[in-house]
Formats: structure tokens, C-alpha cells, sequence
């Protein structure tokens, strides 16, 4: 019975730590996502004043969403994908070599509901 | 695939291969879904045929890279593109001139090489971006300023070797004469660094522009004669302050003297901050009062003009002009510009701004929402701060309910007179007539004041998602291209769609220059593979086809 216990607390302990992996996993994701969304996004897309990505959002929704794109919880990963791979409006759409498939990645994590 | 023109498949996969071998398998794109990240955002052919794509991309990290992808080039024969940031938007973005031509995209290179607050200097590759260098210098606190350009994602070589310029002083705002010092990948392959840099135990390559010898500096910019790897700037060392004042003048022939006077105060340096024309009618895409605009409307003479602005207490033309420097320094300035423009009866005049440096982030938000509403006459550009303020042209807003898909700029230059003001406007509100296209502030469209010997004018013309309407701007562009070059009025920088055309105009001679620009270009570049056809030079075997 012991050995069981032990056993079995042993498949809970490596049960938690693959939780805690994934877990850990997702955050250097997102963080990662911040640092994309605060390189590449946040000069159009952050708060205050001057903010052209902001401003055209705010009358876009009129009050109906945020305007700003971090306090959206409609963001799924492939709108995202899309509004940088593709761009809208006056906003142009981003190449590789300047957010790459996994900072993508993450950014759309970091903006995903 | 697209495959280059002139390039077999099979020599064409040869060098894919080897750009593979030198730069990385991921750093080349070849997929129809990544090729198409390098077309131009945008673009006046936006949807059509013409529209000017990529066979492929190559993204080097290191100068010995870019050497390794110019030699497999020039041996099978690749046209190459050069892009630094590929934000050269409204002239082209990262679009080569030549269809199937490989981007060269050199993004990755984006290392600050060199900072010297001691010097006021730097050194970069071509993918460091003004934010790139803002933050760096914030973070270590250094007390420089860079010279930014409207938006803040462009490279400094980029934008540098395009020709673009800023708002800070005179001697910063011409971006390719604030440089010193470059280095070049030459078609061949071969390594070159100018000035100071081609004396191998220099120290001063980013001091002392020349060297010995002729400078050719100026060949590596709107040209195509190879691929421009590090640069320097020369920076501005953080002042103790900075003033404006505004002068109003009453009359309409008053802009003669004004322009005059203003030339005088800049040309001794009394004046080093860019000025600002404006109008009773606004300044920069400024629109009359409803008052105005009927009396516009209703070709009332300049008289009636002139007792309209007389009676709502405003010039009828002024000039914001800004001055950095020590505090009771730029006061006497300030108070001897004050003096000149006296000259001129019936002037007078109006303090404005004075900030005492480095701002606080509250002031720099306020600048920021002064620029926005256009209520301010200083913008963060002139205090060296980058932003992309500037796409909230076009793009939607409170008085833009319907977006553009971008913008291209009619952008000629004239003459530093008002007569040429006056003459301009009378040209260009003709043709816009003749055109049908409505001109804001029409009669008294106002140039900027980026070079301190020459004016631009800055026209905006919107890019549509729909082909027809930008059939007809292309139309209208090219139109204006033509009436401005019979008046002697050629453009400063153009998208790659207007560059053989705009090159056209500088026929001197039987287009003398551009006959030099082609033998050179065939004598430094014979296989023709640097970005053929920029600035309409294109290589021997084109021209002949």
C-alpha cells in the first residue's frame, strides 16, 4: 500500500508539474505577446492621444466595443492572423521578417479573449 | 513560383538554393503566401496586373550574408531588390520596381553600431528604425535627439537614401545631409565604406564626411548602384529650450516680403527651427471658416479678402517661426525676427509656444493631442520624439468617416519666394479644375518648410480599393507632374509606379543626367541586378527592350 501512495502521489506530483508546464508555458506566450503588441501595435494601436489605430476604432464601434485592441474579448487568434497578414484600411499588413509566424503566435495568444 | 524575368527556372532555383546556404533555409520566403508580404501597401495598381510583385525574399543577417546573396545574384543574373524597413509607404513600400525582381530584405539587420553623445553620432544597419534609436537612447539616457520623419517605423538609411526629411534644425531635417559616412555592398559583391571610413585606422568616419577624393555618397541614394549596409548621423545634442511666435501680415502681396524676410532670418541662423505657413484660410490641410468659404466661393477679389481678414482680426498670411537653443538666447532671437518683420506695414504678432527641456511625459502627451487636433504649432516630430501620429490622415476619424486604403504625394518642389507661392497656387488650382478634383484651401495652398532653401508642396492623393478611382488619380498625378515640370516645378521623390516619368522631366541636354545615371549604372552594375529601374535607371539590356 505504500508503494502505491507513493506511487500515486507521485502521478499527481507529474500530473501538477505538466499543469504548471503548460501553464508556464502559456504566460511566456502571452508575455511574449505583450512585448510584439508593445514593439509593433502599441505605437497606433495603444492609449492617449495620437494613436490613428485607436481613434479609427473608437468611431468604427462607437462605444458598442473598445477601442483599444487590448480590452477586446472578441480577438480570436485567426482575426488577429488576419489583420496583420492581410491589413485594413490604412493600415498595412506585416511581413515576416518583422513579426514572424511565432511572434504572431503570440501576439495572438496575448490578444485572445 | 514566380520566376525573375530574363532567369531560367533552373538558374533561378540554383540561387535559391545558395541564398539558402548563405542567409538560412527560413530566412528565404518563396511561398506564394509570404512572397505576396512584399507587395507595395500602398499601391496605386492596388488589384491590377501591373501591380508590382516579388518572385521571392531574402532576409541576410549580416553584411557577409548580403555579400553572399549580391555574388549568387550577379552570377545567375538575379534582379534584386533592396528594402530596409519596407515602410517607404505612399512611395513604394517594399515592392521592387521590377516585377519578379528577390527582395532583399534587410530588416533583420537592425543593430546600432555606434552611439557617441560626445560625438552627437551614430552608426547603423539599415533595419533600425527611429523607434529602434528613440528607445535606445531613452533607455540609456542619453541627451540626443534624432530628426524623425512623420512616421516613426522607417529606417534612418531607408528614409535616409529615399531623400526624406524631418522637423528639428535645419542642418537634421535633410536626412541624407545629416549622414556621414557609409558602407556599401557593390553589385560584384565587393565592400565599400566612403569618407573616413576608407581609411582603414580611422577614427572619424562619422565626422568628417569627405574623406579625399570625389564624395559619392550621393550615387547610393534614389539609385540602384548597391546596397547601402551602415550609415552614420550626425544627431542633435538636446537644447535648453525651445520658443515659438507667429507673425500675421495683412495683405496678400505681403507674402513676398514674408518669404523674404523669413529666408534672411534662416539663412543667418536666427530662425533654426522649421517653420509654418498659414493662412487666414488655415495652415497645412487647414479649412476656411463658413464665413470665408462663402466669400471663396463667391471669387471675391483680394481686396474683399483683405478687409475679411482685416475685420476678423487676422493676417491674411503669417508664419509660425520656432527657435531652439539657450532660453534668453532664442528670446532675443525671437525678439530680432520680431524687429525684421516689422519691415512689413501692418504686421504683427503673437507669442506661442516655449518648453525647457527633456519634457515630461505629461507634456509629451499634451504635444501629441496638440498635434492630433491641429490646435498646436509644434508637433512631436520637433522634438525628435517618432510616433505614427501622421497615418491619422486617411485613416478613419471623427471627420474621416470613410478610410482610405493609403496615400501616394504629388511633391514638387519650387522655388523659396512667394511669387512662386502665388504662381503655384494659380497653376495648381487651374489644373485641379481642369481635373475635377477639389483641392482643401484652394488659392492658398501653403508648401512645407523641410529644406531651408527650397519649398515642397505636399498634395495627398488617397489610394482606393477600387481600380477605377485609382485609374483616375494616376491620371491626375501624372497630369500635375507635366504642368509642374512646364513651370520649371520636378519632384522631390516619387513611388516607383511615377519614376520613370518624373525622371522624364529632368531632360537638360537631352536628358543628360539620366544618360550619365545609365553609364554609370552599366559600368558598376553590367548584369543590371541592383533594383532596376529605381529612379527610372535601368540597365542596359532593359533599356534596349
Amino acid at each position: 500500500m505504500v508503494s502505491k501512495t507513493v506511487l500515486l502521489s507521485a502521478v499527481f506530483a507529474l500530473a501538477a508539474a505538466g499543469w504548471a508546464s503548460a501553464a508556464n508555458a502559456q504566460d511566456a506566450l502571452e508575455q511574449r505577446g505583450k512585448e510584439v503588441f508593445d514593439y509593433w501595435c502599441e505605437a497606433c494601436h495603444g492609449d492617449g492621444p495620437g494613436k490613428p489605430g485607436t481613434a479609427a476604432l473608437e468611431v468604427l464601434y462607437n462605444g458598442e466595443k473598445p477601442a483599444l485592441i487590448e480590452q477586446r474579448d472578441d480577438l480570436f487568434p485567426d482575426l488577429t492572423r488576419a489583420f496583420v497578414r492581410d491589413g485594413v484600411s490604412v493600415m498595412p499588413f506585416f511581413r515576416k521578417t518583422e513579426i514572424s509566424d511565432s511572434d504572431l503566435d503570440a501576439l495572438a495568444a496575448y490578444l485572445a479573449p | 513560383m514566380a520566376v525573375p524575368p530574363g532567369v531560367s527556372a533552373q538558374d533561378f532555383d540554383r540561387a535559391l538554393s545558395e541564398f539558402e546556404n548563405a542567409v538560412g533555409e527560413q530566412w528565404v520566403f518563396t511561398s506564394d503566401e509570404d512572397v505576396d508580404l512584399y507587395r507595395d501597401a500602398y499601391s496605386i495598381y492596388k488589384g491590377e496586373p501591373e501591380d508590382r510583385t516579388a518572385s521571392a525574399a531574402v532576409a541576410p543577417y549580416t553584411v557577409e550574408e548580403v555579400q553572399a546573396v549580391v555574388r549568387t545574384a550577379n552570377r545567375y543574373r538575379i534582379p534584386i531588390y533592396p528594402i530596409s524597413t519596407g515602410k517607404n509607404l505612399g512611395y513604394g513600400g517594399s515592392a521592387p520596381n521590377l516585377s519578379g525582381s528577390v527582395v532583399l530584405d534587410l530588416k533583420r539587420m537592425n543593430r546600432i553600431l555606434e552611439i557617441s553623445e560626445r560625438n552627437a553620432s551614430v552608426l547603423v544597419e539599415p533595419g533600425v528604425s527611429y523607434f529602434d534609436l528613440y528607445r535606445y537612447i531613452q533607455e540609456r539616457g542619453l541627451k540626443l535627439w534624432i530628426d524623425v520623419p512623420d512616421p516613426g517605423w522607417g529606417s534612418l538609411i531607408g528614409n535616409a537614401v529615399d531623400h526624406g526629411g524631418g522637423y528639428t534644425q535645419p542642418q537634421f531635417r535633410n536626412h541624407f545631409d545629416a549622414h556621414c559616412g557609409m558602407e556599401v555592398v557593390l553589385p560584384d559583391g565587393d565592400l565599400l565604406r566612403t569618407g573616413m571610413g576608407a581609411l582603414p585606422s580611422s577614427e572619424s568616419w562619422q565626422q568628417y564626411k569627405f574623406g579625399v577624393g570625389p564624395w559619392i555618397d550621393g550615387l547610393f541614394s534614389q539609385s540602384n548602384y548597391g546596397v547601402v549596409t551602415k550609415m552614420g548621423f550626425w544627431l542633435m545634442p538636446e537644447p535648453d529650450a525651445y520658443l515659438t511666435g507667429t507673425v500675421h501680415v495683412p495683405r496678400h502681396d505681403d507674402l513676398i516680403p514674408l518669404i523674404d524676410t523669413l529666408n534672411f532670418l534662416e539663412n543667418t541662423g536666427v530662425v533654426n527651427g522649421m517653420p509654418q505657413l498659414g493662412s487666414m484660410v488655415g495652415g497645412f490641410a487647414g479649412r476656411p471658416e463658413a464665413a470665408l468659404q462663402e466669400l471663396l466661393e463667391s471669387g471675391a477679389s483680394t481686396t474683399e479678402l483683405e478687409e475679411y481678414a482685416a475685420s476678423a482680426g487676422k493676417g491674411y498670411w503669417n508664419c509660425t517661426v520656432k527657435f531652439y537653443g539657450p532660453e534668453k538666447a532664442i528670446a532675443a532671437n525671437w525678439e530680432y525676427a520680431q524687429e525684421k518683420f516689422a519691415a512689413i506695414p501692418g504686421a504683427t504678432f503673437e507669442a506661442g509656444e516655449s518648453f525647457k527641456f527633456p519634457l515630461s511625459e505629461k507634456q509629451i502627451e499634451e504635444i501629441t493631442r496638440g498635434q492630433v487636433t491641429g490646435t498646436s504649432a509644434s508637433g512631436l516630430p520637433e522634438f525628435g520624439v517618432p510616433s505614427l501620429a501622421m497615418f491619422s490622415i486617411g485613416a478613419r476619424s471623427t471627420t474621416n468617416p470613410y478610410p482610405t486604403a493609403g496615400h501616394i504625394w504629388f511633391s514638387p518642389i519650387i522655388p523659396r519666394t512667394g511669387e512662386a507661392i502665388l504662381e503655384a497656387n494659380r497653376v495648381f488650382a487651374e489644373t485641379a479644375g481642369d481635373l475635377g478634383l477639389t483641392v482643401a484651401a484652394g488659392g492658398f495652398s501653403l508648401p512645407t518648410t523641410y529644406w531651408n532653401r527650397s519649398f515642397i508642396y505636399l498634395f495627398g492623393f488617397p489610394i482606393s480599393e477600387t481600380p477605377e478611382d485609382n485609374r483616375r488619380t494616376r491620371e491626375a498625378f501624372e497630369r500635375l507632374v507635366r504642368v509642374a515640370a512646364e513651370h520649371g516645378w520636378g519632384e522631390y521623390r516619387t513611388a516607383p509606379a511615377f519614376q520613370d516619368m518624373v525622371v522624364d522631366a529632368y531632360s537638360f541636354n537631352d536628358h543628360a543626367l539620366k544618360r550619365f545615371n545609365e553609364r554609370l549604372k552599366d559600368a558598376i552594375d553590367p548584369n543590371g541586378i541592383v533594383a532596376a529601374g529605381r529612379y527610372g535607371i535601368w540597365p542596359s539590356h532593359m533599356r534596349e527592350a
